[in-house]
């Protein structure tokens, strides 16, 4: 494609990200800097030598750090035995292991607390309070993340390589370290830096885990925005957030592309083999993290089946009433029909918005130049995960409230915001895949006559359906769990179901708390029912082409 | 090349057209949220800024609507301090005709930044007057409509059983025989966490961060919100916690009665109270300033005064509006709450805060 194409096909995601993450951003950081409308850079400066600010930055990088390297451990294994082996109820665990994902922060908070709290189960560890549960916390949300990303580059990986290797005399961890780890690296990169995105931005874990004690970057710009009204500190601290996150995936992007190649695709349509007794080791792990997770699940479920002091399902009726002393505008039930609708639809956006930049950023120009100009692209659309909800969101209120953008009180915000959020998720998920077909086979099929369409059809598709329904299913997760965008845009009258759990929680009264966790249940319930039937519905599809 | 680059394009523009028009379809949309107009032009609709806890019963609100004709929209905002901040950034084209939520420690920076417009109704209930703000630019712009007070809570049956005497002042908080007992949700982070750090302040004056000090010493546990105290620590909150004390509401004790008995297993310590007042108020460039008008009087009468205890678990300012049979035995109001004044938060509020986190973080 020529690069006048490229830049056809990037213009579109390029003037969404301008007009909904940029211009808020913009929006909020200029007051910070003109807080009188003069500008005032030495304030800002002075704000960045706080020694406090050193401390938040430097807890902020360790913990997402240290968060980061336990999911990209823990999901490995899980990757490898979902994705790499065959047994009855693969598709369903696969499914289970998105659940953490979509949770809101909130409730699990209080369900890792009821576990780590003296007299509770975990109690023992004493790790109530503490940076360990802070991470533990991380690594439970973001699972899915490596997970996801590195199984559906796994399963479409040839095995012939790795069986050639072993036949040669390597033994299973050589082969592991010299065949397949190469090989899975850019999707490693790109699902960790997701993840370290997704913690270094976290507040909710923070708050609720932490008790205060422990402030990240985001947790304080919340502090200033929402309490405080600094907007001078916080604009200082958006900024810090902004450049450690470009310097972050400018490198993780180097290193990517310099492991970026071709790949020997499975000839086969399906690379999964049935367990071994070797395998003993990896499915042991596997089952241990996958009890890890779902330890706080089984907590939520049990708590929400506790009605005073009987078991119940009076928490799951009560869902389709507005609650005690009608603590909700609407019934949880209509609450989730709109998270619904407006999953659909941010699904749609983020897939279109992330196709178009995943098929630009993954071509290999010849030019230096315009690799450059590629790979600063691919960077910049990762941001939207690693700028505060929080600015984007009081950004919203401050630049799209007049005409000829007045999309305040617009109900369209919702599924574009919740669309921003998944759009680096789907583009992490499809360039690397994309990146790995081998361009000659495009080149040969374009040189026997096959139009641009037909090489996609025939070439890149066949390779690229399994991370399309990931990227798919991915998103939809995305804006079904979506809260912090979502809690400032959404219209009072068409909350979504975090939103309301939320207004649930911070409620008094036993019943309304009980409503919040089945919501929860619910909320979780939902998500796995959609990836499943997202699972069975790839090997129907797949005989099409 | 240039015939292979439209063929590239076309089903990308087609594709991307096709999708558009499902997302209109199928779209949060369709609804566009259009304010109902009268005969005359003139808008029929109220915008209310209020904050999350706002809950309003659908038959006070269509009294509303039949006395006045209008019909009245909120827009829930965060707490009290998100709702002050976004009326302050969005000022000059504000998302709201009034708001309601703003609280006694926000009042002062609403007034201060003119967000606000003049407005007081003409007939107030007789008792509101002692909830008003003392400075008379201040109340010129807000409206109080209900209270609430803020005061630590302790569960009687655990004292029972353990044959401990419960607590009953601040001080004892930092007695000993209470180490590891309390839990408050912390004051940067929640509105009742800061309550309780002004009533501290009240009560302590500039010696307030050594009482701190004590209360860390005794091992009180800090979350971040009331929702993680009240039902993750608190042992009467449905967690069943490791901590009998907890920073709560006056308003608290009647939803711990049990099923089928008659008293609650909980009560507040009224000597310990914060009284928060939430106030209404017009604000500046409303769209619909008559009906926000019209709607802040209809909060001052009977009938919305007393919806209020049930929906929202406040006070009502109007002594004279009755209150629920479980509220008018349990519920207690504090004979002699904590007062700091709200030009006083105003002014030390960041500073008071920022000494809090360092006294408590470590």
């Amino acid at each position: 494609m020529r690069p006048r194409t490229l830049v056809a096909l990037a213009a579109l995601p390029l003037v969404a990200l301008g007009l909904f993450v940029v211009l808020p951003v913009a929006g909020m950081v200029g007051r910070g800097f003109a807080p009188d409308g003069d500008l005032d850079v030495a304030g800002v400066l002075e704000v960045l030598g706080r020694p406090r600010v050193h401390r938040v930055l430097w807890f902020t990088v360790w913990s997402a750090g240290l968060a980061t390297i336990g999911t990209v451990l823990a999901g490995l294994p899980v990757a490898f035995v979902l994705y790499r082996l065959r047994f009855r109820g693969r598709e369903l665990l696969r499914a289970f292991v998105l659940m953490p994902f979509v949770m809101p922060t909130v409730v699990v908070g209080v369900a890792f607390r009821t576990l780590l709290v003296p007299s509770g189960p975990l109690g023992a560890l004493q790790l109530d309070g503490t940076p360990t549960a802070i991470i533990a916390a991380m690594v439970f949300f973001n699972l899915a993340v490596v997970v996801r990303t590195v199984g559906s580059l796994w399963a479409g990986l040839d095995r012939r390589r790795e069986e050639a290797a072993a036949a040669l005399g390597a033994s299973p961890l050589q082969v592991l370290r010299t065949v397949t780890l190469p090989a899975l690296t850019p999707g490693i990169v790109s699902a960790a830096s997701v993840v370290f995105l997704f913690c270094a931005t976290s507040f909710g874990v923070v708050l609720t885990l932490g008790g205060l004690r422990y402030a990240t970057v985001e947790t304080e710009i919340y502090l200033l925005t929402t309490q405080l009204l600094d907007l001078q500190a916080a604009a200082a601290l958006s900024l810090l957030q902004i450049v450690v996150v470009a310097a972050l995936l400018y490198a993780a992007q180097r290193t990517r592309a310099s492991r970026e190649q071709p790949l020997d695709r499975a000839a086969e349509r399906d690379a999964t083999r049935r367990p071994r007794r070797r395998d003993l080791v990896v499915v042991a792990v596997t089952g241990l993290v996958l009890a890890l997770v779902a330890a706080p699940l089984l907590t939520l479920v049990l708590r929400s089946l506790r009605v005073g002091s009987t078991w119940g399902l009076g928490h799951y009726r009560d869902l389709f009433t507005t609650g005690e002393g009608g603590a909700l505008l609407v019934p949880v039930t209509t609450a989730l029909a709109n998270s619904w609708r407006v999953a659909v639809d941010a699904t749609l956006l983020a897939m279109l918005l992330g196709v178009l930049v995943a098929v630009v950023v993954s071509r290999r120009p010849k030019a230096r130049a315009e690799r450059r100009a590629l790979s600063v692209l691919d960077s910049v659309f990762m941001l939207p995960l690693g700028v505060s909800a929080v600015t984007i969101g009081f950004g919203f209120l401050v630049t799209l409230d007049r005409p000829p953008l007045d999309l305040r009180s617009s109900p369209v915000l919702v599924p574009i915001a919740q669309a921003m959020v998944a759009l680096p998720l789907v583009v992490r998920t499809l360039v690397p895949v994309l990146r790995s077909v081998e361009p000659r086979q495009r080149q040969a099929a374009a040189s026997l006559g096959a139009s641009p369409v037909r090489v996609a059809l025939t070439v890149d598709l066949p390779v690229v359906w399994r991370p399309l329904l990931a990227a798919t299913g991915f998103a939809f997760a995305v804006s079904l769990g979506e809260f912090g965008a979502t809690s400032f845009l959404s219209r009072p009258d068409r909350p979504t179901l975090p939103v309301v759990i939320y207004q649930l929680v911070s409620r008094p009264g036993e019943t309304n708390f009980g409503m919040a966790l089945a919501a929860s249940v619910v909320l979780g319930l939902v998500t796995v029912a959609v990836m499943a039937a997202v699972e069975r519905l790839r090997l129907g599809s797949v005989g099409a082409f | 090349m240039h015939a292979r680059r439209a063929l590239t394009t076309a089903p990308l523009t087609l594709s991307l057209a096709v999708c558009l028009a499902a997302t209109a379809a199928c779209s949060v949309g369709g609804g566009t949220t259009e304010q109902a107009t009268g005969p005359d032009g003139a808008t029929k609709t109220v915008v209310v800024a209020t904050h999350d806890s706002w809950a309003m019963s659908k038959k006070v609100l269509r009294q509303f609507t039949a006395e006045t004709g209008y019909t009245v929209k909120v827009e829930p905002n965060g707490d009290a301090g998100q709702l002050t901040n976004k009326l302050v950034l969005t000022q000059g084209s504000p998302i709201a005709d009034m708001a309601y939520g703003i609280d006694n420690t926000f009042a002062s920076r609403a007034v201060d930044e003119g967000v606000l417009a003049d407005y007081s109704p003409a007939d107030l209930p007789a008792s509101a007057s002692s909830y008003a703000l003392p400075d008379t630019v201040e109340a010129q712009q807000l409206t109080p409509v209900d209270y609430g007070d803020v005061c630590v809570n302790v569960d009687d049956t655990w004292f029972a059983k353990h044959g401990v005497t419960p607590p009953k002042t601040l001080d004892d908080l930092t007695n000993p025989a209470y180490k590891g007992l309390f839990v408050t949700p912390g004051a940067s982070s929640s509105s009742p966490g800061l309550a309780f750090l002004l009533a501290t302040v009240a009560k302590y004056g500039d010696a307030w961060p050594t009482y701190w000090k004590k209360l860390m010493a005794n091992d009180t546990l800090i979350t971040s919100g009331w929702s993680d105290a009240y039902e993750v620590d608190f042992t009467a909150g449905g967690g069943g916690g490791d901590r009998p004390i907890v920073l709560s509401y006056a308003s608290s004790p009647p939803f711990t009665i049990p099923k089928g008995a008659s008293r609650p297993t909980t009560s507040a310590l009224l000597d310990t109270c914060f009284r928060q007042v939430e106030y209404a108020g017009l604000l500046k460039g409303a769209k619909n300033p008559k009906g926000a008008q019209a709607f802040i009087d209809f909060m001052e009468q009977k009938s919305f005064q007393e919806a209020l205890p049930d929906n929202m678990y406040v006070f009502p300012v109007d002594q004279d509006a009755a209150l629920p049979t479980d509220w008018a035995k349990f519920a207690k109001v504090a004979p002699k709450p904590f007062t700091v004044p709200p030009a006083d938060i105003a002014k030390n509020r960041d500073t008071w805060l920022r000494e809090w986190s360092d006294v408590t973080t470590r």
